[in-house]
Parts: C-alpha cells; structure tokens; sequence
C-alpha cells in the first residue's frame, strides 16, 4: 500500500491553487539494479482531481516524471471548507486517493 | 494552469548536462554555476521530505515494538514527549543513559527503552532505500521539521559536552587513508568546491551553519531523505575511511563539534538537495 | 586549565574557538588526540577494501593533522618535506612521459580506494575534483590551484618532467601538509598511470597546453 499523499489546497483570490506531493518510486524501465538485471517500469499513469466531485484536472503521465512526484494546479472556483480529491493510478493497476480541505 | 515541476527540471538537467560537455571558455564556469542555482532554486518548491516527516509523525505516535508503546513519552533533552525546539539542542548529555547523544542516537534509546526493542532492531536500517524504508529517516524527518526556524543553541556546560566537542575537532582534522584525506580537507577553506560543488568552510561560524542546518535533506539524486548521520557516513566513504558505524562514538563527537559551530543560525531542514 | 574560562571564551565565536586551542598545552592537545584515536577505533568497521589499517596514520598524516588549523612550524615542515621527497621514486627506464589521452581518463576519473568501489579497479586520480586542466572541461574544482597550460607556461624541459613526475607521486615532498593525495607514494596510480597522468601536462600536444 502506498503511502499518503500531502495535498494543500488554498483559495488564492477567486481560484484555489492546489499543491500535491506523491509518494512513487516512478522506475523508469531504463534502469539496472547492482546484479545489472533491468528494474521493471513501475509508475503513475494518470491523475485526477476533483472539487466537489466534479473533475478539475486529469493528466495522464509517463516514466520521465520523477520519483515523489510535486503537482502544482489551480482551478476557478472553490471555496473555504471545500473538498478537493486527488486519484492517482499507475501502470500495476494501483490506486491511492487522498482528500483535502480548501483552506 | 498546470506545472508538472520535476517533469520540467528533469528537462533542465538535460539541458545542463549537454552544456557541460561542449567546449566551453573560462567565463562559461560563472554561467553554469550559475544555472546550478536556478535548478537548486527551483527545487524548494514542493520538497518530497515532507512525505517523510508525515510518516515519522504518523511513526512516532503510533504504539509499536514488543511493548505496544508510542514513542510520546521519548525525552529528546526538552522532557518527555516535547519535539518543538528539540533537535536545536542536541546532541545533548542525557543523564538516563549516562553518555551524550545526538537525535538519531536518543531514538533508537527510546524505542529500546519505551517500545521494548532490541538494540539490533532498532539500529537496522537507518538509511532507507527503496526496497526498504527506514524509520530513522522518518523519524527524524518529523522531529527535525519541528525545530524549523529555531535558532541553534547547543550546550557545552557539561564536561561531557565539552570532551565531545574536542574530540570531535580532533576527528575532524584527523587525516588517514590512502589519500591522506581529512574532514577539514574539503572543509576548511572559503570559496571552494569539487567539481562544481561548492563546500562548505566547516571550521568557521557561517560556513558551519550553512552546511549544519540544512540537514537532514531530500537527495534529489537519490530520492531519499538523508540525515546528518547519513552525511557524515558518506563523507568518510568518500575520504577512503572505513565505514563509520551508525550512532558510534566518533560520529556523536563530530556532530557535537559540528552542530555546537552552528550555534545561533535558525534551523533550515528538511531541506532539499540535488 | 580553567574550564570555565575555556567554556566562557568558547562561547564567543568561531575565531575565540581557534584561540582556544592554541591556548591548550601541548599535553592537553595531545590527551584529546589520543582520545579521538580511541573513539575512532571504536567507532569504523572494516568494509569492502577499506580496512581498519587506514586509521593507523603515518608521520606525515600524525604530523599534518596536529597542527591542523594552525601555522606549521618551519622545522616540521621541512621535516616532513625531507622525508617525503626520499621516498619518491622515478622509473627504472627513465621514461618519464606516457600517453596524455590515458592521462585524460585517469584526471577524469573519481574511483577506487573506497569500500564501494571495486578492489580490482579501475583507479582514477580524479584531479577535475581539485584543479582545472583543460579549456574543454569546466566542470573543474578550485581545491587546488589551474594547471591549465601547465608545460606551456613552465617550459617541456627535463627537469619540469621530473618535477611533475615528482609533485604527482608525493605532493607533500615540495608542500608539506598539502592537500593534495600522494598518489605515487600511497600506491594510488601504478608507474604507467603516473607517466600518463604527467604527460597530460607536459605533453605539447595535450589539451592541457593548448
């Protein structure tokens, strides 16, 4: 089971900038382990967030975002004491959503 | 508006990479360090140690080890249980255990006195990688965020202190191995760095709190969060010593030498680092 | 000593430290180093290839790190610097110069010597780490002074050959506590390493004088 996300949510003027940290080792496919046998590709493929269960975001991702990945977005709209959720699913077929409150 | 962060500096380093290996005159060093520092600027923002210091959090409340205990009642120097303004103080002489401590050291203490850990238990794995994940690094993730901002104020009014700390400066200037190499070989002059590594001058005020209190750090090379014990471990690899064992005696007096030369810089870590 | 005057003047600052210690006796340095010594035996674990034989230091290392921090004496230095320089030794065949292109990849090259390191090689002297050699490479360090245009600049004589042979194999023989490895010396390079390492600075055509 992975870990948690940390997620910020802060409404800035009339929209609501979101700030997400992931936990993913994000292997790329490309690299060796000591014995020189290739670390199968291990990363997440897509995202999706969304306020009040309506869908603000959705990205699909390849290998070449880093491990931990940091997502930045804001959307208009949004206010104090909303929900924001973010869904990431990677290329195993796990999922991990986590919630914050706009603050 | 979308930044995938990592995603773009991924493709900065690409570009830093390939203008590294072109031919290049003297006043192109300057430009290079320069775009350096815009990569290392542009990491503040969303440091993933913050992962780390929410596991270590959840770690440190959490009952664990044979007695089902939390490690709430652990005294870090500032009584049971305070993290606020701790790790600023430490190491630090505990008179429980009867000899000075740094934090990484007084957590395994606590997991074996409070949890009920054997001492091989809670010494395994302090540095993490991604097969397995050490608490250590969690552990001090956390407790380090909380004394963010606080300014250094280790203590030498104990002798044992103040032997650590001589100690610690003599280990420090100590040269040996094949190289001849020494802390102080790399850290004991303004202005220098190895490739394009800038050093940190150790054995001066400034120098000393700059390169103290950005540790622990998120290595971006390595995805992982490293600590002071880790960085100390690695510099003696690196000098072609042999392994410096994890919470030893020697590590504890260079910490003290070096944490004590930090004293009055507010504490800047978890910090992030290339 | 007073300890609390020690513990009062500590607590000024970085340059009331260094007074400090200079303010020790001679036997009180020397308790504190036989202590660190102690600790550190205690303290290292043997791995890989780096055994615990690499905390025995030799007079030049004992030597070096005691004045640490502080001004060599002029008789010390000189001590140190005799002893060093009779242990250079030049090849038996006189060849002094190799192939500046192999010399290239060893000034390159960071490895060997630590325990993560392979024991069968290969070795660099990773001389990028500390100086600046060529125009090419700007991802050089400032430890150590440029050697860019070192033969140009000094002249492709015989005795700057034996010179640089002579600095490359042990540096402490011209500088005493000098940073700089002792890369003959410690057995760091093996003889034709060392002929290419000096004929990346005395080589004419090395990218080191252009």
């Amino acid at each position: 089971m992975a870990d948690p996300m940390k997620i910020r949510a802060t409404l800035v003027g009339d929209s609501t900038e979101v700030r997400v940290l992931m936990s993913h080792e994000m292997e790329t496919g490309q690299r060796k382990d000591a014995a020189g046998k290739t670390v199968p590709a291990w990363f997440i493929q897509s995202v999706t967030a969304t306020h009040n269960g309506k869908t603000v975001l959705s990205a699909q991702w390849g290998p070449a975002v880093a491990k931990n990945p940091f997502l930045s977005f804001k959307f208009k709209g949004g206010a104090k004491g909303d929900k924001v959720q973010i869904t990431w699913t990677d290329n195993r077929g796990e999922k991990r959503t986590d919630e914050a409150t706009i603050g | 508006m979308i930044t995938m962060l990592r995603a773009a500096l991924a493709a900065t380093a690409v570009a830093l990479g390939g203008m590294l290996a072109s031919p290049a005159t003297y006043a192109q060093a300057g430009s290079a360090a320069d775009e350096i520092e815009k990569y290392r600027q542009a990491l503040q923002d969303g440091n993933p140690a913050e992962l780390w210091e929410a596991r270590g959090e959840d770690l440190w409340k959490k009952p664990g080890g044979p007695k089902n205990a939390s490690l709430e009642r652990c005294d870090l120097g500032r009584g049971p249980g305070v993290v606020k303004g701790a790790y600023a103080e430490l190491p630090k002489f505990f008179a429980d255990a009867g000899r000075v401590m740094d934090l990484e050291t007084r957590l395994v203490w606590c997991r074996v006195n409070l949890q009920g850990m054997t001492e091989a238990d809670a010494r395994r794995s302090p540095f993490g990688s991604p097969e397995r994940k050490s608490d250590n690094e969690a552990l001090t993730a956390w407790i380090t965020s909380e004394s963010k901002g606080v300014a250094m104020a280790v203590s030498l009014d104990h002798p044992k202190m103040r032997e650590a700390y001589d100690v610690g400066r003599a280990i420090f200037f100590f040269r040996g191995g094949p190289h001849d190499f020494a802390c102080s070989t790399c850290h004991s002059e303004d202005g220098k760095r190895i490739r394009l590594q800038d050093l940190p001058n150790l054995t001066v005020k400034s120098g000393a709190q700059r390169g103290y209190t950005t540790w622990p750090a998120y290595r971006v090379s390595q995805g992982e969060l490293r600590t002071f014990q880790w960085r100390l471990n690695d510099c003696f690899r690196q000098q072609r010593f042999p392994e410096i064992e994890f919470g030893s005696p020697a590590s504890i007096a260079l910490t003290t030498f070096l944490a004590y030369n930090a004293n009055g810089a507010p504490f800047a870590a978890p910090a992030i680092k290339r | 000593m007073d300890r609390t005057l020690l513990i009062a003047l500590a607590s000024f600052s970085a340059v009331t430290l260094a007074g400090c210690a200079a303010m020790r006796t001679g036997a009180d340095e020397a308790a504190i180093r036989a202590k660190a010594i102690d600790a550190m035996k205690t303290s290292f674990k043997e791995k890989g290839q780096a055994k615990l034989d690499r905390l025995n230091q030799d007079e030049t290392q004992a030597l070096c790190s005691q004045y640490a921090g502080k001004e060599l004496p002029k008789d010390v230095a000189a001590t140190i610097e005799k002893s060093n320089l009779a242990s250079i030794r030049y090849p038996q065949d006189g060849k002094l110069v190799g192939d500046w292109k192999r010399g290239e990849r060893i000034a390159q090259d960071g490895r060997g010597f630590q325990y993560s390191d392979d024991p069968k090689g290969p070795v660099g002297a990773n001389c990028y780490a500390c100086h600046q050699l060529t125009k090419q490479e700007i991802s050089f360090g400032t430890m150590g002074p440029s050697l860019y245009n070192f033969g140009k600049l000094r002249g492709y004589t015989d005795e700057m050959r034996r010179y640089a042979w002579g600095k490359v194999y042990n540096s402490q023989a011209y500088s005493a506590c000098t940073n700089m490895p002792r890369f003959g010396h410690a057995k760091i390079l093996n003889e034709q390493q060392m002929r290419d390492v000096v004929a990346l600075l005395m080589d004419p055509a090395s990218p080191v004088n252009q």
